[in-house]
């Protein structure tokens, strides 16, 4: 296909709106659910979106997009209740109820497909695409109701911002204001719902959990701010979300979800490496830095007590007795230190069989000792 | 007759089933007990990608290189879930979250790229195929017994061998890590053996159930038994009992309706949970309103003897001991008043004469104690209950 032909067509435009929308209400929705710390909730919503599905399409009695999603959004809103429910009335813990409500949720999901599977309807077609997420079959009218959808979760969002940041990071606070925190947060875990819905048909229900995680995740390494970082998550998720909806819909035989996953992933992976700040790579080549500062420090004052000790402002230090002082060898240390003109060398006196280096302060290198020393606070030693 | 035992398809279907729960509820119970349930979800979903590629580089559909190699995957995931944490860059949940989804849609689009190499397809992956179970077999000995149920078998055994072998060992890490430390117990490394051993069962599993049903079998009936009772034990024992009753319970169910059997089994599951959710005999819902309601008339009982004998001998004894006056003193409506007054008559601490109340011995002993608790000498707050 030219790049023309994939920008008219018909089935490509669809699949890139229908991921942009879902990269749009994931990323935005999911800043709020990781820093909640209520990631695996949206695991469980969404295993719990397949029964939801299937009521729809037994009700409807055909694959009718708005019945299947209001199904999906009743169910994974009900799995949220049951979670809290066990949570609240049981000796339960968090994590038992999140699996007892996705597992036998998605159980009941299984059972529902196949009963639907077994009827030889022909118009269930496509319904197994919920599990894996197929974006070539989504339709124009699809797209109305997942962006009305959208539309609306980001109204919310917009609505309730200070309400739902407030609760986000400090929900006592957000008590002892007079608001109502337990119904914005039962708002916000009903939105995680509304995200799922709109992914089902791109990622599908196994995988959109990660869809509504990455894309948060990604954006919290480059940004302190939940402004920044719910605009860069949305930016994530539409840009992992277009890249792999098309590749799916280019490659045909790939299910959208894990490329989708794949690709939000890899933004991921990327931004812990190396996002400013946070990123391993630089804090691997501070520490690195640091480590090598301290070393050649240590022989600067190594040598600077030396010198103190002997009452020789051009003490020669010799290098094999450095290297015994500290444990291990200097000589980087003191190449360093030599760069910087702090130290110079000269040769052994004649008298020694063997001519190793001797090392001797320079003043600078003396004016420098006596500036680390003093911000080590000498006097206390 | 052995053979034909082997050859009856719904028994190996249900034997196949109960022993995919026995054998995750021996590793599941420790996993629930210690708040890491949803490692069996993670597990569970990446062991997809390395049973995917241990058949592409064996071509081994089943048998021990394929669940110690998938296993591994499973090992991996738990792995790299705790190295994302220990970066403190990302919460354990969201670390849950991230890793999984990532080996498992690997697994999954090799399995697209592969589709005619390999012999599941993306459906099987999620739901397993447990009512074809017994077209794979094995000649063991005289016997053809189906492949599923070997493999199961065996990871029970294990699994069972490993916790009681180390069951002092486990119970102590479970619940006081501190202490197994302590004790030299390395309770990391038997950590990492349990999560080894529920990787392993899921791959055994993962013909018969799929990835994510299996979750259901590894958390749902150990914690079915967590609602029933306290000890560590007798949770393996509901447990077994209730793999063994969702499985026969689900086939029939599937049966009846034409519907999967692996989900309805673990829709059984969930069935039984819900019924020692509800009627567990110590921390069902049942069983909490009716203590609180046993707790609330014991407290009103008890307000009451306790108003009784303020007033007793007082001046305003007369208006005051009267049914009458609970209303505007205790602010207590007339039903419930009779009702106490009544309660308090048929336990022989208060008595009706006229229309004022009088405390008997009992019941002047009981607003003593509340009173007074260091009376008798004792000390103890602790008041007998009625």
């Amino acid at each position: 296909m030219s790049p023309l032909e994939l920008i008219t067509d018909h089935t490509i435009q669809n699949v890139v709106i229908g991921a942009a929308l879902l990269g749009l209400i994931s990323g935005v929705l999911g800043s709020f659910a990781v820093l909640r710390k209520q990631s695996l909730l949206g695991d469980t919503m969404s295993h719990a979106a397949l029964p939801g599905v299937c009521i729809g399409f037994i009700i409807a009695g055909a694959r009718e997009m708005s019945f299947l999603l209001l199904g999906a959004l009743t169910t994974g809103a009900l799995a949220a209740l049951v979670m809290l429910m066990l949570t609240r009335n049981s000796r339960l813990k968090t994590d038992a109820a999140l699996g007892i409500a996705l597992s036998t949720s998605f159980a009941l999901g299984v059972v529902l497909l196949t009963h639907i599977q077994n009827q030889n309807n022909a118009a269930q077609g496509g319904l197994d695409a919920f599990l894996f997420g197929q974006a070539a079959a989504t339709l124009r009218s699809d797209l109305w109701i997942m962006g009305g959808v959208t539309l609306v979760a980001l109204a919310l969002v917009g609505a309730f911002w200070k309400e739902f940041k407030l609760v986000s990071f400090d929900p006592q606070f957000a008590a002892s204001l007079g608001m109502p925190v337990m119904w914005l947060e039962v708002l916000l875990t009903v939105m995680i719902a509304l995200a799922v819905v709109v992914g089902l048909q791109m990622v599908g229900v196994v995988l959109m959990a990660a869809m509504i995680i990455a894309p948060a995740v990604a954006a919290r390494q480059w940004s302190h701010r939940l402004e920044s970082m719910v605009i860069l998550a949305a930016v994530i998720g539409v840009a992992g979300g277009v890249f792999g909806a098309l590749l799916s819909a280019l490659s045909r035989g790939l299910a959208t979800g894990p490329l989708i996953i794949l690709s939000v992933s890899s933004v991921v992976l990327v931004s812990l490496l190396l996002a400013p700040g946070r990123g391993f790579v630089w804090e691997g080549i501070r520490l690195w830095q640091g480590r090598r500062r301290l070393r050649y420090q240590q022989v600067l004052t190594t040598l600077y007590r030396l010198a103190l000790h002997h009452d020789d402002p051009t003490f020669r230090s010799e290098q094999g007795m450095l290297d015994t002082y500290h444990g291990h060898r200097t000589r980087a240390a003191l190449r360093q230190l030599l760069k910087r003109g702090l130290v110079e060398w000269r040769s052994a006196p004649p008298e020694e069989p063997r001519g190793a280096k001797h090392w001797v302060l320079t003043p600078r290198g003396r004016d420098e000792a006596e500036r680390i020393l003093d911000s080590l606070g000498r006097g206390e030693s | 007759m052995q053979a034909a035992l082997f050859d009856n398809a719904a028994l190996m279907i249900m034997l196949v089933g109960a022993l995919v729960g026995i054998a995750s509820t021996l590793v599941g119970t420790f996993l629930v007990l210690r708040g890491v349930s949803m490692l069996s979800d993670a597990i569970g979903h990446s062991i997809v990608f390395g049973i995917v590629i241990v058949w592409l580089i064996t071509h081994q559909q089943s048998g021990p290189v394929q669940i110690i190699g998938a296993a591994l995957t499973g090992l991996l995931t738990v792995f790299l879930t705790e190295l994302l944490v220990s970066t403190r860059r990302v919460k354990k949940d969201a670390a849950i979250g991230l890793v999984f989804p990532v080996l498992f849609s690997a697994g999954v689009l090799l399995i697209n790229l592969y589709a005619r190499d390999v012999h599941i397809d993306t459906h099987t992956v999620l739901l397993g195929e447990i009512g074809f179970v017994w077209l794979d077999t094995l000649t063991l000995g005289d016997y053809r017994v189906p492949q599923a149920l070997v493999w199961m078998g065996a990871m029970t055994l294990i699994n069972g061998a490993f916790v009681t072998l180390f069951y002092k060992e486990l119970k102590i890490a479970t619940f006081d890590e501190a202490l197994a430390k302590a004790l030299g117990m390395a309770p990391g490394l038997l950590f990492y053996v349990l999560l080894l051993l529920t990787s392993g069962t899921a791959v055994a599993a993962f013909d018969a159930v799929g990835a994510v049903l299996f979750v259901a079998f590894v958390i749902v009936p150990p914690a079915t038994g967590y609602l029933l009772t306290d000890r560590l034990w007798m949770m393996f024992i509901h447990g077994a009992l209730v793999s063994i009753a969702s499985s026969i319970s689900g086939y029939w169910l599937a049966v009846f309706w034409n519907v999967s059997i692996g989900g309805m089994m673990a829709v059984m599951t969930g069935v039984f949970l819900l019924l020692a959710f509800l009627l567990g005999p110590r921390y069902g819902m049942v069983a909490q309103v009716l203590r609180r309601r046993g707790q609330r008339r014991v407290n009103e009982i008890r307000t009451l003897a306790v108003h009784l004998y303020n007033h007793e001998d007082g001046p305003e004894q007369w208006a005051e001991n009267v049914t009458q006056a609970l209303r505007e003193h205790l602010l207590w409506d007339n039903a419930k008043a009779n009702r106490v007054v009544a309660r308090s008559r048929e336990q022989g601490l208060v008595e009706c004469r006229g229309q004022s109340l009088v405390l008997t011995e009992a019941g002047r002993d009981m607003a003593r104690e509340i009173l007074e608790p260091t009376r008798n000498g004792t000390g103890s707050l602790t008041t007998t209950a009625t």
